[in-house]
């Protein structure tokens, strides 16, 4: 008994220190101590202040570029195969539900080649399904895995985006993950420390969409001038922009591009600034090699016609085509350092391959955020207090031993939290105080336990041991329950109900471990040492 | 100190009166649910924005209810102790959330501010903004700062600006002198710069309807499979009409709870989810405590009628029952009472919990389990002079009721 009571003793100390490392790690003066606090504790955006933001990935634009690709690649097939067709499109959608709908239509192929142009898209188009809308008008869809696999595929490429824009601008914490069911296609951004959405929607660029078009005209001096010189209106298929001014001297610059570009940010593998063999600043970049053998076949045949590269319908850099560039290039004669760099963030950080819009925003100011956490640990710190002393009148000796494993469980949380690198919200402080709610409820049981026993007559020791294994399984049960709730909700739940789930999980496995072996511990090692006990302080 | 000894109250007895208060209670949640045209949720159920202002003085509500002719203000909570005011406006869909909150910032900088003096308003200003807008000044004003120095002096201006009582406000630069670093250089920079609207932001919030939906959808969901696990918990441990007394018990205590949200005009949103999911855990906890005590004693007592059993299990954990809802009613007191507002809601979802969860372990749980074994008792002997209860027979149950048992 004795031996065991020291092992049991032994495990009790590991764990408070491996939780205290936890927490406090090994601070070197009190600021330190602070500062080791609120590294390992970090505070979720409801309490701390930050940006959180919900984004809508529409999908349904990567599923139309896909299919208005596919489109290109036939139209050039078929002139091969000498099949002909009259009309080809892809219809319009706008909103995410509907990117199932989207389908390539091809009209008007001959009834004779009918066969011919079967065989050819299921060798050349495996992803799609051919449907015949009568002899001669088609349509293709994407399979239903394909069009899966491509939906994941686009959200999971605008998190990698978006993490690597905020990424260029040395934020210390951020995090940027898919959201939400599978289906919901969103992403949750979230900014500790920026408060200023605006600045914050700067960073994601909520709607940059890269694209390389050919130059038709320009450069105009204002928009007016521009549509002057086509007698007020644009040539069908072209749109205007306007190029990202050099400096304030610099004044305005249009040019007339062609409204479907080249290449898009989808095929953009890669950008890096560097400097040539004169020691002039140039931009080069890699392609997939899918937009590589378009682009060869566009530059080859257009040398010495211009490129505008524009993100977010402005030009950030025009260029003139020197030779048949196919899967890596360079944009040459850059003025200085920074413009390269610049255009190669622009060229990497511009392929988001779906349009973003938000559907949720949230910022909260750092001083509110102060004010809650000064009202929070107030409040929590005089709630805790008026528990220990009614503890300690109601239980009197027996009530330190109730104190004590309140405060193991509450450090050993606050550790887990650490080690897990989990972030405290508010959600999470439910889960808190609901913890706090039952370890109490456990001690107490506990120790009615003990009275109940102590007035049928029963020694103290005997009283202690029925009491704890009377109360043990109405612990396990309440405790078993709750925790099969938790299971439920991290499962079926979103954000915040999970946060609260994890929290009261561990807060209740903590809770066994210091409410019933801690306690026991504490009581059995009053109650050794040959000491016969006549009266428990309880 | 002890405060129930061997206490013998008839508590199933007078269930009656507390069934009425709840169906009382139900009927005037609902009813208040029903006048209000349907339960108040907060934006994060029910899409739209929310901006939250703090002021220097008492909020002039009537200067900001005209002030924004373009979009509707819905909704203030006038909070005068701290000077906040809370400015709603309902969205219709997805692509209004960035147009709106300019509207809303851009009125509130013309109605209270000064946006044409050409300065930045320190109050509202972040701090990239306010390192970009001092740093030519302070090198002209002969006040010579390294970036790393000057990103330390903003960090620890808006740190002061926005620890309390400041809270994010400010009414003179010169109260900024006590900041470690700052010299007379850099206030009359500040002067020259910067202005300080009576007013500061500290909080937007925006949720597009569909995700206000969404979330609804999601939160109710991830309950119900909560409580169905719970009941098939409790039906393996006990027996099954258990699991459904305990549940009852527990979606009876989270209706009130939501009853009570709308006739006290309180908007229920996600942290009042968490809440419901907390005081759902606390009554279950409650509950499971009561069964298993009656479990215990039904086990070495198999002659006793059930509700005597019932009865002296309640007795028995009376004690512990008082002691730990009164400890959990004084820690969420506390945070009912200090923890601020973003706490408010939180606390009272769970002040109302606490007390209705509580006596819906004795009163709701355990009599649903009775009138089931009355019930089946009944059916298996059909002369047994048990009448069995039922709701509406509450004289009938009480006449009826077999002798206790008094030990």
């Amino acid at each position: 008994m004795k031996k065991n009571l020291t092992a049991r003793v032994v495990v009790i100390v590991l764990t408070i220190l491996i939780c205290l490392i936890g927490i406090i790690d090994f601070p070197k003066s009190g600021a330190d101590l602070k500062k080791n606090i609120s590294d390992n504790i970090r505070l979720g955006l409801d309490l701390k202040g930050g940006t959180h933001l919900v984004m809508q990935v529409h999908v349904e634009d990567a599923v139309k570029a896909d299919a208005e690709q596919s489109a290109e690649r036939l139209k050039e097939d078929l002139k091969k195969q000498n099949i002909t067709w009259n009309g080809m499109d892809v219809n319009e959608v706008t909103r995410v539900e509907d990117a199932d709908q989207i389908a390539l239509s091809v009209k008007g192929v001959p009834a004779n080649q009918s066969s011919a142009f079967r065989s050819l898209v299921a060798e050349r188009y495996p992803g799609y399904v051919l449907t015949a809308q009568n002899s001669t008008d088609y349509t293709m869809k994407l399979k239903a895995s394909e069009l899966l696999d491509l939906k994941a595929d686009t959200v999971k490429r605008a998190v990698d985006t978006i993490g690597n824009r905020i990424d260029e601008l040395g934020l210390a914490e951020k995090s940027v993950q898919p959201y939400g069911s599978g289906t919901t296609y969103q992403i949750l951004i979230q900014l500790p420390g920026v408060d200023d959405p605006a600045r914050a929607k700067e960073l994601i660029g909520t709607a940059a969409v890269l694209e390389i078009a050919d130059v038709k005209d320009g450069p105009y001096a204002s928009r007016d001038a521009a549509l002057g010189q086509h007698g007020g209106v644009l040539p069908l298929g072209t749109k205007l922009v306007r190029s990202k001014p050099r400096g304030p001297s610099e004044g305005e610059q249009w040019y007339l591009v062609n409204k479907s570009p080249v290449i898009t940010g989808r095929e953009m593998r890669n950008a890096r600034a560097g400097q040539d063999d004169m020691r002039k600043w140039e931009t080069s970049f890699n392609l997939s090699p899918d937009g590589g053998k378009r682009f060869g076949r566009y530059t080859e045949a257009n040398i010495g016609n211009k490129l505008a590269v524009v993100l977010d319908g402005q030009a950030v850099s025009v260029a003139t085509i020197n030779s048949k560039i196919e899967d890596s290039g360079r944009i040459t004669g850059l003025g200085t350092e920074e413009e390269a760099v610049d255009l190669s963030r622009y060229l990497r950080s511009g392929s988001l391959p779906a349009h973003v819009e938000t559907n949720e925003e949230r910022s909260i100011g750092p001083s509110l955020g102060a004010d809650s956490i000064s009202e929070g640990i107030n409040a929590g710190v005089a709630g805790l207090l008026a528990v220990v002393v009614v503890m300690l009148v109601y239980y009197r000796r027996s009530g330190v031993n109730a104190v004590l494993a309140l405060i193991l469980n509450t450090v050993i949380l606050l550790a887990a939290v650490s080690y897990f690198h989990a972030v405290l919200t508010l959600p999470g402080i439910a889960g808190i105080i609901l913890t706090i709610g039952m370890a109490v409820d456990s001690n107490v049981l506990i120790f009615e336990r003990i009275r109940e026993e102590l007035r049928s007559g029963k020694t103290v020791i005997a009283a202690v041991d029925n009491g704890f294994n009377k109360a043990w399984w109405t612990i396990v049960d309440t405790h078993v329950t709750t925790v099969v709730s938790c299971a439920f909700l991290f499962l079926f739940g979103e954000g915040p109900v999970r946060g609260f789930a994890v929290t009261l999980t561990i807060g209740l496995i903590a809770n066994i471990f210091t409410a019933v072996f801690v306690s026991k511990t504490i009581f059995d090692y009053e109650l050794s040492g040959g000491r016969q006990l006549q009266e428990l302080s309880i | 100190m002890e405060l129930f000894k061997n206490t013998n109250y008839d508590f199933l007895g007078k269930k009656w009166p507390f069934i009425i208060a709840s169906l009382v209670l139900t009927v005037a949640g609902f009813g208040s649910i029903a006048m209000r045209g349907g339960i108040k949720y907060g934006i994060d159920f029910k899409g739209g924005a929310l901006m939250t202002v703090k002021f220097a003085g008492p909020p002039p509500l009537e200067k900001i209810r005209s002030m924004m002719p373009g979009i509707s203000v819905q909704n203030f909570t006038g909070a005068q102790a701290s000077n906040e005011v809370e400015i709603g406006i309902e969205l219709q869909e997805e692509r209004q959330l960035s147009t709106n909150r300019q509207k809303m910032e851009n009125a509130l900088a013309t109605t209270f501010g000064r946006p044409n003096s050409g300065k930045l308003d320190f109050n509202n200003a972040s701090q990239q903004a306010v390192i970009d807008r001092l740093r030519e000044p302070l090198a002209r004003n002969g006040v010579a700062m390294s970036e790393p120095q000057l990103q330390k002096l903003a960090a620890d201006l808006l740190n002061f600006r926005n620890t309390p009582p400041r809270s994010g406000l400010i009414a003179d630069f010169n109260q900024l002198s006590s900041v470690p670093g700052v010299n007379s250089g850099i206030i009359n920079t500040l002067k020259q710069e910067c202005d300080l609207a009576p007013y500061t932001v500290i909080k937007t919030e925006m949720v597009g309807p569909k995700v206000g939906a969404e979330l609804r959808t999601k939160a109710v969901l991830a309950t119900l499979y909560a409580l169905a696990g719970m009941l098939a918990y409790i039906a393996f441990r006990f027996e099954w009409i258990y699991g459904l007394g305990a549940v009852i018990a527990v979606f009876h205590d989270t209706l009130i709870t939501i009853g009570l949200f709308s006739i006290f005009g309180e908007a229920i949103d996600m942290t009042v989810i968490a809440a419901l999911l907390t005081l759902v855990g606390y009554s279950m906890n409650d509950t499971i405590v009561i069964f298993d005590r009656i479990r215990e004693n039904l086990k070495v007592s198999r002659r006793e009628p059930l509700e005597s059993v019932m009865n002296r299990s309640v007795n028995q954990t009376l004690s512990r029952t008082v002691m730990t809802s009164g400890l959990t009613f004084l820690t969420i007191i506390a945070l009912f009472l200090f923890g601020g507002r973003v706490l408010h809601a939180f606390s009272f979802a769970l002040v109302c919990g606490v007390i209705v969860g509580t006596y819906s372990s004795v009163f709701i749980a355990s009599p649903i389990v009775l009138f089931w074994h009355n019930y089946t008792d009944q059916r298996k002997k059909p002369r047994a002079p048990v009448v069995a209860a039922s709701p509406s027979q509450p004289e009938a149950s009480a006449r009826t009721r077999p002798t206790r048992v008094v030990k």
